[in-house]
């Protein structure tokens, strides 16, 4: 049986989105022109005013927002309300440059807490669960935002937050942990983890894992749902716009439903800005309609993936995206051909490898190189040495394949790659560029 | 009657070999034999040792990746030809050879012995005692 946190706007009707959000942009256009200086000053720039926008339709007029622009409105520029009706802050890690900081009102919070529980639920969570969140609590939005939705599903929450692998298998095992929510690759080390101390899946009474904030592949979820005996969710979200539950998967698993009373979801063209039609490959841009403290209109995610309006069977009627193939930032640009760690990854797993790689990327004589290290593993071992060798020249072609372009295939010791606890490293560029 | 030959797999990088002979010197385990079969960047170190079964698994606690394969291990007279002999019994039993190697020798005897890895261990050890050569057992190498 499907379960639904808010059910009504959850599945309500296509007129009555479009009303709601026709609705709630208008009004926060004029929220942003009035309180916003740096947003008002880039719609005047474009001869606008706020009663050019009159609905959902008029949307593509407004300008884009992007990193850049968080940057250089850093840490205030974009707030939306005084400080004294902001209750908190969330920051992103600052890995690709400099930190970008998001402000929440409590009804902010309300809203974002609301979407992770729309996403637990999703997931087939309901109060007679228990949900361990080993997301990272603190600066990161992970472990807040599931946090608050657990409680608003009303499961008995676990806070482990990341790191201290024996112990989240202690509380999984004792607390009958039936929900985990942590990033993918965490996911994956708790896995291997389980199966060094000798715990098969039925061992375990987890049932449910959401898993997010890092890009991840089909492949890997096949891998997860095996080892851990569950079913693995997709969420998706992003600092800039609230946190993890922008968008959710459901039992489906074919796409996540964009939570569009909250967000209004366009595609663009990357390079000229233009509005794609639905099922057209292209840039992930967000209007937050609902939020005051951070209202971002037009932000430009610098994710690539694609929205699907087709009726779903879970009975949402939010429009779905895609997985994205992975943020821009984590896309590589090798010999000219565009890379994503998660491409490399399908590979490796079809391949019989594990997900415990890492690239590195390299300049010599001016020509960019590849080098995807990989864990042998007890399975893939063998004491042939042209057995090996086979294996490892079919995985060079695989990747050949799936990217385009040639990669160098080093095999590593088992577990001399470092596990996450959080966001898996997985690109070293030592390009000097 | 066969012998257990342990396989491990290594990293081509400084240390590797160090690092895992420590983890038999802390064990106590003894090496008979060991021959490394290298390619660019990884390395399989084959090991015979007195306690294939416990090394495997003192390895495998250590995080070394390995297997246990069957080899071939037989006593030869330690004269010129004496390989040739044994290479001989294999040809006519249409025996074929992936890897051999050498176990350590003992002080004052003349006798050789080598590890054989082949596709038919059944067949080589039935052929070399058809001709008379001794074929080494896992008690043989515990007591060496």
């Amino acid at each position: 049986m499907e379960h639904y946190f808010q059910k009504e706007i959850e599945c309500a009707s296509r007129e009555e989105i479009i009303a709601i959000q026709n609705q709630k942009l208008v009004e926060q256009v004029q929220h942003v022109w009035d309180n916003v200086p740096y947003y008002r000053k880039k719609m005047e720039d474009k001869g606008l005013t706020p009663g050019d926008i009159k609905s959902i339709d008029d949307l593509h007029k407004l300008p884009f927002l992007s990193k850049a622009d968080l940057r250089e409105a850093y840490p205030y520029g974009l707030a939306g309300v005084p400080m004294k009706d902001c209750v908190r802050i969330h920051s992103t890690s600052g890995t690709t440059g400099k930190r970008v900081v998001a402000f929440y009102t409590q009804a902010d919070i309300d809203l974002w807490e609301d979407c992770c529980a729309r996403a637990i639920m999703a997931a087939g969570g309901t109060s007679e669960d228990v949900c361990q969140v080993a997301y990272g609590f603190g600066l990161f939005t992970g472990g807040a935002g599931l946090n608050g939705g657990s409680h608003k599903v009303g499961c008995l929450t676990v806070p482990t937050s990341s790191g201290n692998t024996e112990r989240q298998i202690m509380f999984i095992r004792d607390l009958s942990t039936t929900i985990l929510c942590c990033t993918p690759s965490y996911a994956a080390y708790l896995a291997e983890t389980m199966k060094e101390m000798g715990m098969s899946p039925e061992d375990i009474p987890l049932k449910a894992g959401i898993f997010g904030a890092e890009a991840w592949s089909e492949e890997m979820r096949q891998e997860i749902q095996n080892t851990l005996g569950i079913k693995a969710y997709d969420i998706y979200g992003l600092t800039e716009l609230s946190g993890p539950g922008v968008a959710f998967e459901c039992s489906a698993q074919d796409g996540m439903h964009i939570n569009e009373d909250h967000f209004i979801a366009e595609i663009i063209d990357p390079d000229t800005g233009e509005v794609l039609p639905d099922g057209t490959q292209g840039e992930l841009v967000f209007t937050s309609i609902s939020k005051k403290a951070f209202p971002l209109l037009r932000y430009r995610t610098r994710d690539i993936c694609t929205l699907h309006r087709e009726k779903c069977s879970c009975g949402r009627t939010h429009v779905k995206m895609e997985k994205p193939k992975g943020r821009s930032d984590d896309m590589l640009i090798i010999r000219g051909v565009n890379v994503f760690p998660s491409q490399i990854e399908a590979v490796l797993l079809e391949h019989g490898y594990q997900a415990n790689y890492q690239i590195i990327v390299g300049r010599v004589n001016n020509t960019d190189t590849l080098d995807v290290h990989v864990e042998m593993t007890p399975e893939m071992f063998t004491d042939d040495v042209m057995e090996i060798r086979n294996r490892q020249n079919e995985l060079v072609a695989g990747l050949k394949s799936m990217l385009g372009i040639k990669a160098k295939v080093t095999l590593v010791d088992h577990k001399s790659i470092t596990r996450s606890e959080g966001k898996a490293v997985r690109v070293i560029d030592n390009r000097k560029i | 009657m066969s012998v257990k030959q342990i396989s491990v797999f290594a990293e081509n990088k400084p240390g590797k070999m160090n690092e895992m002979t420590e983890v038999l010197a802390a064990n106590n385990i003894n090496m008979r034999a060991l021959s490394l079969a290298e390619t660019e960047g990884f390395g399989i170190i084959r090991l015979i040792v007195d306690d294939a079964y416990e090394a495997a698994t003192v390895l495998k606690d250590a995080g070394y990746i390995n297997k246990l394969t069957t080899v071939v291990i037989v006593e030869i007279p330690d004269v010129p030809g004496g390989l040739n002999e044994v290479l001989k019994v294999f040809t006519r039993a249409n025996i074929n050879l992936s890897y051999m190697y050498a176990l350590a020798g003992e002080k004052g005897s003349d006798k050789a012995r080598m590890v054989f890895r082949v596709n038919d261990h059944k067949a080589a050890e039935a052929a070399m005692e058809k001709a008379g050569i001794k074929v080494l057992t896992q008690e043989d190498i515990a007591k060496l």
